[in-house]
C-alpha cells in the first residue's frame, strides 16, 4: 500500500465513523430511555416486559447511585463466579470435542476477572485451552454482559449531568436488558453473518484434519518417556527430526463470538493470534469493518451525551477532541512502522516493506498500525498484528493510548465515563486559572466531584506503575520475559497498563502462565483488571449521583464554554499533561530508550 | 440484608436469562443461518484433493519447502504452520535472536531463488507473520520465486505469472482495509493441476458433508 492509499483509507475511515455517529447515537438515545421507541418494539417489547416480570422488578423505579453501583457489583460477582466455575469444571462439561482438561485455578481466576471487567487479557491460547462450551458460555457471555455494564454506567453518568435536583440515575436492570435486546444482540446477528461471509467459521464440529500437500521435516525437542525434554552433556536440549504430514484445522462457533468481541470492545480472541488469525479476520474488508465496529458505539455515545444534555455542540466537541488524538496516534504509529527497523533493513531487506515481523500480508503496514491505534484508543485489545514486534515508537503509541485512560472513543461506555472524569478535571483546572468556581453544563464542580475524579485517575496510575515495579524486581516477573533489555520492561509495563486499563492486548511474548505453574502474573494481572474496572466505575457513579443532585445555574458571561476549539485544547491538554507527568519516566526507560539503542545498533 | 438477597436473586436470574440468549439462542441462530447461506465458508473453507480427502484450508498457510512450490512466510506457530498453535515470534526490534533468524532467512531466500547479494529481499519473505498461518505472500515475493518454480516445473514464466495473478486476493478498491496478497496454497494447488474450487469439482453436497451434531456424537462428547 502506498502513502496516498493510506491517507485515503484514513479519511474514509474517519468520515464513515462520523457518518454513523448520529444515526447510531439517536438509536442509543432511544435504547437508554426506558420509554424510548424503536422499530423493534413490536417484536422485542413483549420479551422485555416478560424479562422484567421474571426479574421481579418494576422498570419505572429508578435507583440512586449507590444502589445502582451495588447492583453492578453483585451482578459482576455472580457472573465472575459463574465463569470461574465453568472453567474449573470444563473437563466434565459437554461440547468439548477436543477433550480439553480443566483450567488451572489461578488461570481460571485471571480469565474470569479479565472477562468480567471487559478486559479479555488472555494468559492462554484459546484454541488449545477452551472447549466450545467455555468459549460460548464462560467467555462470550461476558463479551455481552461487560459491554452492557459499561454502557449502563455511561448512561447513568450522562443522566447525572443532564438532570438536576434528582437523587436517582436510572435503573441498572432496565438498562442492562434494553442494551442487550435493542442494541447488542440485533447488531451482532447481522454482523456475525457478515463475518461468516468473509470466511470466518461458525460450526460445532470437531477440528478437521488435513493431509498436507508436501509433508515437512521439522526439528523438535526430544522428550523421554515421562515427557521431559532430553538434554545432552552440556545441558542443551537434544533435537530430533519429525515429519509433519497433517494439519489440524481449528473449528467452532467463532463468528458469533467475534461479532460481540469487536462491537463490545472486548477483544478476547477465539484463537491465540486473535484478529491476526486468518479465520478471525479473513479479509481486508472484514478488517475494515472490525476496526469500524470497535469505535461505533463509543462514538455514538458522544452523540448521546450531546442529545441528553441538550447541548449537541458539546457532544461534537468531545467527539472532535477524541478524533484529533486518534489521528495523532495513527500517524505516529504508521510512520514508525513504515520506516521499519534499521537493523533488519541493514540485512538486505527491501526497506519499502516496512516492519513486517509479526504482521500479516493481507493487512500490511498501514492497516496494522491503524488497527493497533484503534484497539488501544478503545479498550478493545484485539490485535491484527503483534505489538511486541512493533518498532519502539510504533509500540509506544498503543501503550500510551492505554495509559492515557482509553478515552479516545474508548471502551463501550467506559470511554465516555473516563472522558467525563477528565472533563471534570479540565473544567476544574480552567476554573482555577481564571479564578472562578468551575462549572460544567450548569453544574458547579465542587470539592467532592474533583476528589472523585482525581481518586479514579490516581488509582489507575498506581495500579499500572505499582504492579509493574513489583514484577520488575521479582524472579517470577523476570522469568516471564521473552525479550531482554528495555523491551523486557516494555513487556511488563504494557501488561499491567493493559489489564488496569481493561484493554487486554499484550506485548504477547510475556509468559503470564508459565509451564511451572507460577501463579503470580495471573493473580496480579487479574487484580489489576478488577481495580481498573471498579476503581473507575464507583467514583464515576459517585460523580453521577453528586452532579444529579445539584441545582442548575444558568450560564452567565463568565461561564467557561464547553464547546469549540478552546475547550478541545483544554481537554486534550489536561489528558496529555496528566499522562505525561505520570508515565514519562517509565516510558523513557522502556520504548524511548529502546528507540535510541536500536538506532545505535545495540542488541539484547 | 433484604436488598442484598434481592439483588443476588436478580443477578442469578439475569445470568441464566442472558446465558440462554447470548450463549444459546444467538450462536445457534448464527450457526443455522451461516450453514444455509455460506456452508463452505462457515466450515473452514476446506480444500479437497481428488480423492475427496481434505488437503487444507484456503485461509490457513501450510508448509512448503520443495523447489517446485512457492514458499509461504516463515511461521512461529508451534513447529511451523501448526494451526492449533497460532502465534508469532513476539521478538522485539532489538532482539539478537530476531536479527540472527532474519539474517539466516535472507541468506536462504537468496540461495533458493538464485538472487544476487545486492537484490533487496521482500520484508514478508523473511519475517514471521502474526498468526504463523498467514496464507499470503506479497506479489513481489511471488515474482521473485516465480523463476525457480517455472524452471522446476518446466513451465513458461508467463504461465506461472498468470497463476500468480489468479491466486492474488485484492482488497475492495485495491486498498480498503489491507493490501493484495498471493494465496500460496491456492497457487501451489493450481500448479499441481489440482483444481481447488470445490464448488465446481466436488461430488458431495457441501451443506451435508460435515453434519455437525452427528460428528459431535460420533466423537463421544
Amino acid at each position: 500500500m502506498n502513502n496516498a492509499q493510506g491517507w485515503l483509507e484514513l479519511i474514509i475511515y474517519t468520515v464513515v465513523l462520523w457518518a454513523v455517529t448520529k444515526p447510531l447515537g439517536l438509536w442509543v438515545t432511544a435504547v437508554l430511555d426506558p420509554n424510548g421507541k424503536t422499530f423493534l418494539d413490536p417484536a422485542v417489547r413483549p420479551l422485555e416486559r416478560l424479562t422484567y416480570r421474571i426479574f421481579g422488578i418494576r422498570p419505572e423505579k429508578e435507583q440512586g447511585w449507590l444502589s445502582y453501583a451495588f447492583s453492578i457489583l453483585m451482578f459482576s460477582a455472580v457472573t465472575m463466579l459463574f465463569t470461574y466455575a465453568l472453567l474449573r469444571l470444563q473437563a466434565a462439561l459437554p461440547l468439548n470435542p477436543q477433550k480439553l482438561p480443566a483450567v488451572a485455578d489461578h488461570l481460571a481466576f485471571n480469565t474470569a476477572a479479565s472477562f468480567t471487567t471487559n478486559t479479555n487479557w488472555q494468559s492462554y491460547a484459546g484454541e488449545s485451552t477452551m472447549s466450545y462450551l467455555s468459549q460460548m458460555l464462560a467467555l462470550a457471555l461476558h463479551n455481552f454482559l461487560s459491554a452492557a455494564v459499561g454502557i449502563a454506567v455511561a448512561a447513568a453518568i450522562v443522566r447525572g449531568i443532564a438532570r438536576h435536583t434528582v437523587a436517582t440515575v436510572g435503573n441498572f436492570w432496565v438498562d442492562l436488558v434494553r442494551i442487550h435486546y435493542y442494541l447488542l444482540i440485533p447488531i451482532c446477528v447481522v454482523y456475525a453473518l457478515f463475518l461468516v461471509s468473509q470466511g470466518m467459521v461458525q460450526n460445532f464440529k470437531p477440528y478437521d484434519t488435513a493431509k498436507v500437500i508436501e509433508p515437512q521435516k521439522v526439528q523438535v525437542q526430544k522428550k523421554d518417556d515421562a515427557g521431559n525434554p532430553v538434554k545432552d552433556a552440556q545441558g542443551n536440549p537434544v533435537m530430533e527430526e519429525q515429519t509433519v504430514d497433517s494439519q489440524t484445522i481449528v473449528e467452532g462457533p467463532m463468528a458469533s463470538q467475534i461479532a460481540i468481541k469487536m462491537l463490545g470492545t472486548n477483544g478476547g480472541g477465539y484463537t491465540n493470534a486473535n484478529a491476526a488469525h486468518p479465520f478471525e479476520n479473513p479479509t481486508p474488508l472484514s478488517n475494515f469493518v472490525q476496526m469500524l465496529s470497535i469505535f461505533a458505539i463509543p462514538s455514538a455515545l458522544t452523540y448521546y451525551l450531546g442529545r441528553a444534555t441538550r447541548n449537541q455542540r458539546h457532544g461534537w466537541t468531545v467527539w472532535a477532541a477524541m478524533t484529533i488524538m486518534f489521528l495523532a496516534g495513527v500517524l505516529v504509529c504508521w510512520w514508525a512502522e513504515a520506516a521499519g527497523n534499521p537493523l533488519l533493513n541493514g540485512l538486505g531487506i527491501d526497506p519499502a516493506g516496512g516492519n513486517m515481523e509479526g504482521k500479516e500480508v493481507r493487512f500490511g503496514i498501514f492497516d496494522s498500525a491503524l488497527f493497533a491505534t484503534i484497539t488501544t484508543d478503545a479498550s478493545c485489545g484485539a490485535v491484527n498484528a503483534m505489538h511486541d514486534s512493533f518498532t519502539p515508537l510504533g509500540g509506544l503509541v498503543p501503550m500510551v493510548n492505554i495509559q492515557l485512560g482509553e478515552l479516545i472513543f474508548g471502551g463501550v461506555g467506559a470511554g465516555l465515563y473516563d472522558m467525563l472524569v477528565f472533563i471534570v478535571l479540565a473544567v476544574f483546572i480552567a476554573g482555577l486559572m481564571v479564578g472562578r468556581t468551575p462549572e460544567y453544563l450548569g453544574k458547579k464542580i465542587e470539592a467532592y466531584d474533583v476528589k472523585m475524579a482525581t481518586f479514579a485517575i490516581l488509582l489507575m496510575a498506581f495500579s499500572m506503575l505499582g504492579f509493574s515495579a513489583y514484577a520488575c524486581v521479582t524472579p517470577w516477573g523476570q522469568a516471564g520475559l521473552n525479550n531482554n533489555g528495555p523491551h523486557g520492561l516494555s513487556e511488563i509495563l504494557y501488561a499491567y497498563s493493559s489489564c488496569t486499563g481493561n484493554n487486554g492486548s499484550a506485548f504477547a511474548g510475556l509468559t503470564a502462565a508459565p509451564a511451572n505453574g507460577d501463579p503470580h502474573y495471573d493473580i496480579t494481572l487479574g487484580l489489576a483488571t478488577l481495580i481498573g474496572r471498579f476503581g473507575m466505575i464507583i467514583p464515576a457513579l459517585a460523580l453521577a449521583g453528586s452532579l444529579g443532585r445539584k441545582k442548575l445555574i444558568p450560564a452567565g458571561p463568565g461561564t467557561f464554554p464547553v464547546t469549540g476549539p478552546l475547550f478541545v485544547v483544554l481537554v486534550i491538554g489536561t489528558i496529555v499533561l496528566v499522562g505525561a507527568l505520570t508515565f514519562f519516566p517509565a516510558l523513557s526507560l522502556a520504548p524511548i530508550l529502546e528507540h535510541f539503542l536500536m538506532h545505535s545498533g545495540k542488541l539484547f | 440484608m433484604s436488598t442484598f438477597f434481592r439483588e443476588l436473586r436478580i443477578s442469578i436470574v439475569a445470568t441464566v436469562i442472558f446465558a440462554l440468549l447470548c450463549s444459546g439462542v444467538y450462536p445457534v441462530v448464527i450457526w443455522g443461518l451461516s450453514q444455509i447461506l455460506f456452508p463452505r465458508l462457515a466450515n473452514g473453507s476446506l480444500v479437497e484433493g481428488n480423492d475427496l480427502t481434505i488437503v487444507g484450508s484456503d485461509l490457513i498457510a501450510q508448509g512448503f519447502s520443495g523447489a517446485k512450490y512457492f514458499h509461504p512466510r516463515p511461521s512461529d506457530a508451534g513447529t511451523g504452520y501448526d494451526a492449533t498453535n497460532s502465534g508469532a515470534s513476539n521478538l522485539g526490534p532489538t532482539s539478537q535472536k530476531l536479527i540472527d533468524t532474519v539474517k539466516q532467512n535472507v541468506a536462504d531466500y537468496r540461495r533458493e531463488n538464485g538472487l544476487a547479494d545486492n537484490v533487496p529481499v521482500p520484508a514478508d519473505a523473511v519475517t514471521a507473520s502474526a498468526s504463523g498461518l498467514d496464507p499470503h505472500i506479497s506479489p513481489e515475493n511471488a515474482r521473485l520465486q516465480a523463476a525457480r518454480v517455472a524452471r522446476e516445473r518446466h513451465l513458461s514464466p508467463d504461465a506461472v505469472n498468470a497463476a500468480i495473478q489468479r491466486a492474488t486476493d485484492r482488497p475492495l478498491f485495491g486498498f480498503l482495509g489491507g493490501q493484495p496478497g498471493v494465496n500460496v496454497l491456492r497457487l501451489n494447488l493450481a500448479l499441481d493441476g489440482m483444481t481447488e474450487h470445490p464448488q465446481t469439482t466436488r461430488k458431495r453436497n457441501p451443506s451435508t458433508d460435515y453434519v455437525d451434531y452427528t460428528d459431535l456424537k460420533a466423537s463421544g462428547s
